[in-house]
């Protein structure tokens, strides 16, 4: 598909929106306007679960939050909706950006029981607080009103509500295809990754959940001032579970899976109200449950990708545009070459009993590639996750371009300069080349959450891209930048972390055991990026346990064994230490 | 607040807080075994009390219907994954367990209702009606995905209590009931007035965890269940089937669960929507145990206890916020007491 079929598949959705009520009943319209209201809290939570990777059972309460704080201010003090609508907004990401404070530390499954917990919380509240009709409800709510105009149809309301789903979903598709978009995709599969890209794990978290409090709140006030009037029972866990089965039957990684699991649960719950009573006479309230329950339960243990994933396998791709060749990225001032760039002096770490790193020093000069070797157990990965900061050291310092880094964070050692790859490799599979070597460089660029979603970052994002291309035709893998990085065999895999580390114009380059699991061809082609990496002055601290494919490219080696730094020096003098060898084949040869 | 008081809500607190321990422990063990957070024990505490209520009554409970139905579709789902798995010749042998045990349970409360049976009958009759559920339910909901991660066997288990309670509507109506109680006798101590049925409750959940701490420390079957607990893999190359291992966990939960119901059942109006409070209060007590230690968790449910009787005096509109509010910072502390693996949910 070409991008202008794409537009006109889009204009034409459009179109078809703006006159469906004209072609359909009130009562549709009705329905219509019951699934863009759902829809948005059903985006919220496709950005929430399907990109950022948090399950929330909890939407249901902010809905209810935002409904209450407009009910309020519309029906017992007699404001304008309007002003409702800032109160909802205000009172709700307020709230939201507290929990989210608190709890975004949490980690997996406790994360998502804590949003059982502020949920069931939130939900006792709107019956007990008193002045907010307690569990009658509140009645007489106004219609929102432009000016005189009021929105008291079904029809009139039905634009507005669905102009706000489609300015939320222009800007939410922009925000997901920008810096902080893509940091955000990038967070699933877990946080030591975007970690050590620099990334706060914490801020992005914490900025898709305010931005899915957000949306429930505008759905909120959608559905207070459309049904006029509110009781607390749509905003208990039950409603939360539907969301949630509505983000995810309509699949989770895509935005336009929000409108379609609305729509789907929506029209399912209509024809179930209409055709069960004809099966079951006086129990369709409970059979409804039942029967939404179940059907979600089978979603979730045959299909769980959800319909709009499973339709897009057949739809042709739209072909990307390479990237073009833009201004480059400001650079780091690299140190002069010979200057001492990271110094390691006592660094100790230990676990309980175990010294897994004595009191090692050594240094790395800027322009060199230094060799960290050593058997297995030596404590060679426990000082690469002090250096990284991954790991605290228990004592000593560690000083990175004239600043002591053993205290800081993994994110800030990598801000300010400290490139890594991975042992086993960790990339987004499900991303394309060119967004995995984007991620890195995610330091070197600045726009945010507003120029990301109304699209004010485009210079920025295209030196960016011909950036990251640059990199990725540097390794070699230029020729189709829109493959899945899941796709690549190996070799090309620890290549392409190569090329993510790269873009973030790093001063130490620190490789943890590159060579691990390649073939021979693979590593004969991984030593060729590093030698020419070497021949351009990058400085590079090698973690490795191949002592071959050491010797031929480093310019000196530093040895540990057991937990101590064993011997230092030019490749030729540690091969004929007896020290090392006794340490790599047991005694002295 | 005089002592007097006090005395009365902690006395108060603790018999909840017993109550609480025995659906606790159920779910520990229903987690550490199968990794599933099962929410719906509190409905099928709530389920025991509406059953134990119908035979007092001389009425068959509504969980004949449920157990059945169940049972159906247990089968059925066996039946089609042996088929499918070409072992055609051992679905005699799951027919017996998944249709043939529930039926005949069903068969037995229906005949021996008309001969007015006593009251331990009538409990032990409660207690064997609900036990199949939740092993029929974990052949139906969970074992298809029992390999799939925390997170979505949570969502399943939300899913499943909606379900339930759907069921329980169905099955048992709207109408609340409280059972004859199961003692009268009241005792003075410490000049505090105690009735006989906070004794028994107490007493239950301390026998009941004693058994089964010696269930788990000196039977083979616990064992294995405790070995299921620490490593599937492991376990299944020792000749543990996780899948067996997780049925024998279901029932010995309901088991605890379908007491803690009868013990409920005297003191407090039942209906069939009252599980997911106690449900999830209990589970609140399991959390504090970090969701591992069976000690940790008896102390967390009877604290959870105590803490709601304290709060609804306070304030009983609010009882419920203050309750679930406590859990966050509980999680915080538990997230950061168990440095936690992260589980690669690479897509």
């Amino acid at each position: 598909m070409t991008r202008a079929q794409l537009a006109a598949v889009k204009i034409v959705a459009v179109l078809a929106l703006a006159a469906a009520p004209f072609l359909v009943s009130p009562f549709s319209v009705t329905l219509l306007n019951y699934i863009g209201i759902y829809s948005l809290v059903a985006i919220g939570l496709v950005l929430l679960t399907g990109v950022v990777g948090i399950i929330s059972f909890g939407q249901a309460a902010f809905v209810g939050i935002a409904a209450y704080a407009t009910g309020w201010v519309s029906a017992i003090q007699g404001q304008s909706p309007w002003l409702g609508l800032l109160l909802a907004i205000v009172l709700t990401c307020a709230i939201a950006a507290v929990l989210g404070l608190v709890t975004l530390r949490l980690q997996g499954h406790f994360l998502s029981l804590s949003t059982i917990a502020w949920g069931l919380a939130i939900g006792f509240l709107f019956g007990n607080i008193d002045g907010l009709g307690g569990f009658n409800g509140l009645s007489n709510i106004p219609p929102i009103a432009i000016g005189n105009y009021v929105l008291s149809e079904g029809r009139q309301i039905y634009y507005l509500i669905w102009a706000t789903v489609i300015v939320v979903l222009f800007l939410l598709h922009n925000l997901l295809n920008s810096r902080l978009g893509r940091a955000m995709r990038a967070m699933r599969g877990g946080k030591t990754l975007v970690e050590s890209l620099g990334v706060s794990a914490y801020w992005v978290n914490l900025t898709a959940f305010v931005i899915a409090a957000f949306l429930a709140a505008l759905s909120g006030w959608f559905y207070a001032h459309l049904s006029r009037f509110i009781s607390p029972t749509p905003f208990e866990p039950l409603a939360g579970i539907e969301y949630l089965m509505m983000a995810m039957i309509g699949g989770a990684t895509s935005l336009l899976g929000g409108i379609v699991g609305a729509a789907v649960i929506i029209f399912l719950k209509n024809a179930v109200q209409d055709y069960l009573p004809l099966i079951a006479k006086g129990a369709s309230g409970q059979l409804e449950i039942v029967a939404f329950a179940s059907i979600f339960i089978l979603f979730l243990q045959r299909a769980r990708q959800g319909i709009v994933p499973f339709l897009t396998r057949f739809l042709p791709r739209t072909q990307p545009q390479r990237p073009e060749a833009a201004a480059a990225l400001p650079l780091r001032k690299q140190p002069a070459p010979g200057e001492i760039l990271l110094k390691v002096e006592q660094a100790e770490r230990r676990f309980g009993g175990l010294v897994a790193v004595n009191k090692v020093s050594f240094e790395v000069r800027a322009g060199e590639i230094l060799g960290l070797i050593g058997p297995n157990g030596a404590g060679k990965s426990t000082m690469f996750n002090l250096l990284t900061g991954a790991l605290r050291c228990n004592g000593g310092s560690i000083v990175f371009a004239g600043r002591n880094i053993e205290r800081l964070s993994q994110a800030t050692i990598a801000r300010a300069g400290v490139a890594r790859t991975f042992q086993h490799v960790k990339l987004r599979p499900r991303m394309t080349l060119l967004d995995n070597v984007l991620l890195g460089a995610y330091p070197r660029t600045r726009s945010g959450l507003f120029s990301g979603a109304l699209r004010l970052d485009r210079q920025e994002e295209a030196r960016a891209r011909a950036e990251a291309m640059r990199q990725l035709e540097r390794i070699g893998l230029g020729d189709n930048p829109f493959e899945l990085a899941g796709n690549l065999p190996l070799g090309n895999q620890r290549l392409l972390e190569i090329a993510r580390a790269l873009a973030a114009d790093p001063l130490l380059l620190v490789l943890d055991e590159p060579a691990a699991g390649l073939r021979r061809n693979e590593k004969q082609k991984l030593a060729e990026l590093l030698a020419n990496l070497r021949r351009e002055h990058v400085t590079i601290l090698l973690v490795e346990h191949d002592m071959e494919f050491v010797m031929n490219l480093v310019d000196r080696i530093v040895v540990m064994d057991f937990g101590v730094k064993l011997c230092e020096g030019d490749p030729a003098a540690i091969r004929n230490d007896p020290r090392v060898q006794e340490a790599y084949l047991g005694s002295t040869v | 607040m005089t002592s007097d008081i006090a005395a009365i809500l902690a006395l108060d607190g603790i018999a909840t807080g017993a109550i609480y321990v025995l659906v606790a422990v159920g779910t520990v063990l229903i987690f550490t075994v199968t990794r599933v957070m099962f929410i719906p024990f509190g409905d099928i505490a709530a389920f025991t009390a509406l059953t134990l209520a119908a035979l007092e009554t001389g009425q068959l409970p509504g969980t004949v219907g449920l157990v059945l139905v169940l049972a159906v579709l247990a089968s059925l789902v066996e039946v089609w994954s042996l088929a499918r798995a070409g072992k055609a010749r051992q679905i005699p042998k799951a027919l017996v367990f998944y249709l043939l045990l529930p039926v005949l349970i069903v068969l037995l409360a229906r005949l021996a209702l008309p001969l007015t049976p006593s009251m331990p009958v009538r409990i032990l009759l409660a207690l064997l009606l609900v036990m199949p559920i939740s092993p029929l339910l974990d052949r139906i909901v969970f074992r298809p995905i029992a390999d799939a991660s925390v997170l979505l066997l949570l969502i399943v288990s939300m899913a499943l209590h909606f379900a339930l309670v759907g069921l329980g509507l169905l099955f048992f109506g709207p109408e609340g009931v409280r059972t004859q109680p199961l003692t009268n006798a009241a005792f003075e101590i410490f000049g505090v007035h105690v009735g006989g049925q906070t004794i028994l409750i107490v007493l239950a959940s301390i026998v009941f965890s004693g058994l089964l701490y010696l269930f788990f420390g000196f039977t083979l079957t616990g064992k294995a269940l405790r070995a299921t607990a620490v490593n599937r893999t492991g376990a299944r190359l020792m000749g543990i089937r996780p899948a067996r291992s997780g049925a024998i966990a279901y029932l010995v939960g309901s088991l605890m669960a379908g007491v803690s119901g009868i013990l409920v059942a005297p003191v407090n109006t039942i209906f069939y929507d009252s599980g997911f409070l106690l449900g999830l209060k209990a589970f609140v007590g399991a959390i504090i145990g970090g969701l591992a230690s069976y000690p940790g968790t008896a102390i967390g449910a009877v604290f959870v206890g105590v803490l709601e009787s304290f709060a609804s005096f306070e304030s009983s509109a609010l009882k419920e916020v203050i309750v679930f509010s406590l859990l966050i910072p509980i999680l915080i502390w538990r997230s950061i007491a168990s440095p936690h693996i992260e589980e690669e949910v690479e897509e």
